[in-house]
């Protein structure tokens, strides 16, 4: 057994909010160059400079890049030969997470219960999905999620008749009925197949690929530029003002399912979309 | 020509868009000669308040009570900031989805509100309420909010200071640039502009 003290997983957790919050990935912003460069909307080309601009700034002067600092979501995959030494695996988590969140002056957004409604004060408890893998190291993913885009997502289970048309349709009909509200350009993560619950967080987990990586299995690499190719003919454009820009990307993850169904998740996140990782 | 004077503009840090500068508050004869499309830069005070603000503004005035603040002819801005570093006014402070307000704008409107300033369109309703009332509505850039945060001079909470970064509160600021998204004669751009690019992905993909 490998023996990983708690204390590293609070530093680790911190350090990776902090760095997302404040530094825009390199393949978002290429990304959003791109966009721009093709853009034809003269409204959106002027969003698509602020939005760069706003995130050079954030990342030279150590700003949130958005004030939506979210809900963090937490992605652990344990390797079963590691022993964690002193605080609870979760409770090490939140409290990397209550770090972040007062030495990086976020904003705390979680409120104690949904309906209640009293702030946490300090945007704990964390949303965390544990794995346990083979080996000796722990895989930490983290994801402040601004709710702008969360609240746009959905989740549908389809008819296996429904097929691959119905997955097309409700995926670009998601996008559509989001329309200006979740801070276009975004990012589409789709989920398909598992059980409901399991396809919502294989959408969530898609967020962390990659924007420009192609995905393993060429099927859906072209199901990807298929459903990328509708969604941005909408023309919903940046800020939902017009254009061409409407989605920087959209990664699909699978899993089997049953011979009954075709579970669909899809989950949005807008242009500043925040997440790191780091194995220890 | 066309390039120096983009480059000048870029260098005022103004876009390749003529703007209009307004003060807070609104008349109506301000609010009448804005038109959807238009760029504007907003000085003076506004008022910030996202959902829970709105949640308790609307539950006094059905109460039949006054708010802790006069609305009359003033600019509310959907936003809640992150809370200032040393040496700064105020956190990165962009716009939040305005829909999730719309339940709340017309008895808002009711009382005189004259602007709002947020990102994403409105309902039918509201846009309604804003054609009787001469009532504008501003779109900001959403997920611009470390930019956004420089044009805000002053800030304090005007009340409800128990919701945090959800409090009531004060801004006072200076050349704050946002574009009529919706005008007081019921224009939208989420509805005139979209359908302008409707297919046009792919035609540019098939020049390239």
């Amino acid at each position: 057994m490998r023996e990983i003290c708690c204390e590293l997983i609070t530093e680790t957790v911190n350090k990776l909010f902090m760095e997302a919050n404040y530094h825009l990935s390199e393949d978002i912003r290429n990304k959003l160059l791109e966009y721009r460069a093709m853009e034809l909307s003269e409204t959106g080309c002027e969003i698509l400079d602020q939005i760069i601009e706003n995130a050079e700034l954030a990342s030279v002067k150590e700003l949130p890049i958005c004030q939506d600092t979210g809900m963090c979501v937490v992605f652990i995959e344990l390797g079963q030969e590691v022993s964690i030494i002193g605080d609870h695996l979760t409770e090490a988590v939140n409290k990397g997470v209550r770090q972040a969140y007062d030495e990086g002056y976020f904003r705390k957004s979680v409120i104690n219960d949904p309906l209640k409604r009293i702030n946490t004060g300090d945007n704990t408890p964390a949303v965390i999905h544990y794995d346990i893998v083979a080996g000796d190291k722990i895989h930490i993913k983290v994801m402040p999620k601004g709710f702008g885009s969360e609240n746009m997502s959905a989740i549908k289970m389809l008819k296996p008749a429904d097929g691959l048309e119905g997955v097309i349709d409700f995926v670009v009909d998601t996008v559509s009925r989001a329309g200006s509200n979740p801070c276009p350009p975004i990012i589409v993560g789709v989920g398909i197949g598992g059980t409901m619950e399991k396809a919502a967080i294989l959408s969530k987990k898609a967020l962390f690929r990659k924007l420009g990586s192609k995905h393993k299995e060429e099927f859906y690499e072209v199901l990807e530029k298929t459903l990328l190719d509708r969604i941005n003919n909408l023309g919903i454009g940046p800020q939902g003002l017009g254009g061409i820009t409407t989605a920087l990307g959209v990664n699909i993850e699978v899993f089997p399912t049953h011979f009954a169904g075709l579970p669909v998740a899809v989950n949005i996140t807008c242009h500043a979309s925040r997440h790191k990782e780091a194995i220890i | 020509m066309q390039f120096c004077f983009t480059v000048l503009c870029k260098l005022l840090g103004m876009g390749i868009f003529m703007y209009k500068k307004i003060s807070t508050p609104l008349s109506d004869s301000i609010v009448e000669e804005l038109q959807a499309g238009d760029r504007v830069l907003i000085t003076g005070r506004i008022y910030a308040a996202r959902d829970a603000a709105h949640k308790r503004m609307c539950d006094a005035l059905a109460r039949g009570e006054a708010l802790p603040v006069e609305l009359t002819d003033e600019v509310i801005y959907y936003a809640g900031p992150c809370p200032p570093k040393p040496g700064y006014v105020t956190g990165p402070f962009g716009p939040t989805t305005s829909g999730r307000m719309d339940r709340y704008t017309p008895a808002m409107l009711a009382i005189g509100l004259r602007g709002m300033i947020g990102k994403g369109e409105r309902s039918k309703e509201v846009v309604e309420a804003m054609k009787k009332s001469k009532a504008i509505y501003f779109a900001a850039i959403g997920g611009a909010g470390a930019l956004i945060a420089a044009k805000i001079k002053k800030m304090k909470v005007a009340a409800y200071e128990d919701l945090g970064a959800e409090a009531l509160a004060e801004l006072w600021v200076e050349d704050f640039p946002v574009i009529v998204a919706t005008d007081c004669y019921g224009v939208s751009l989420y509805e005139t502009e979209p359908k302008k690019y409707k297919d046009k992905y792919t035609e540019l993909q098939n020049l390239r």
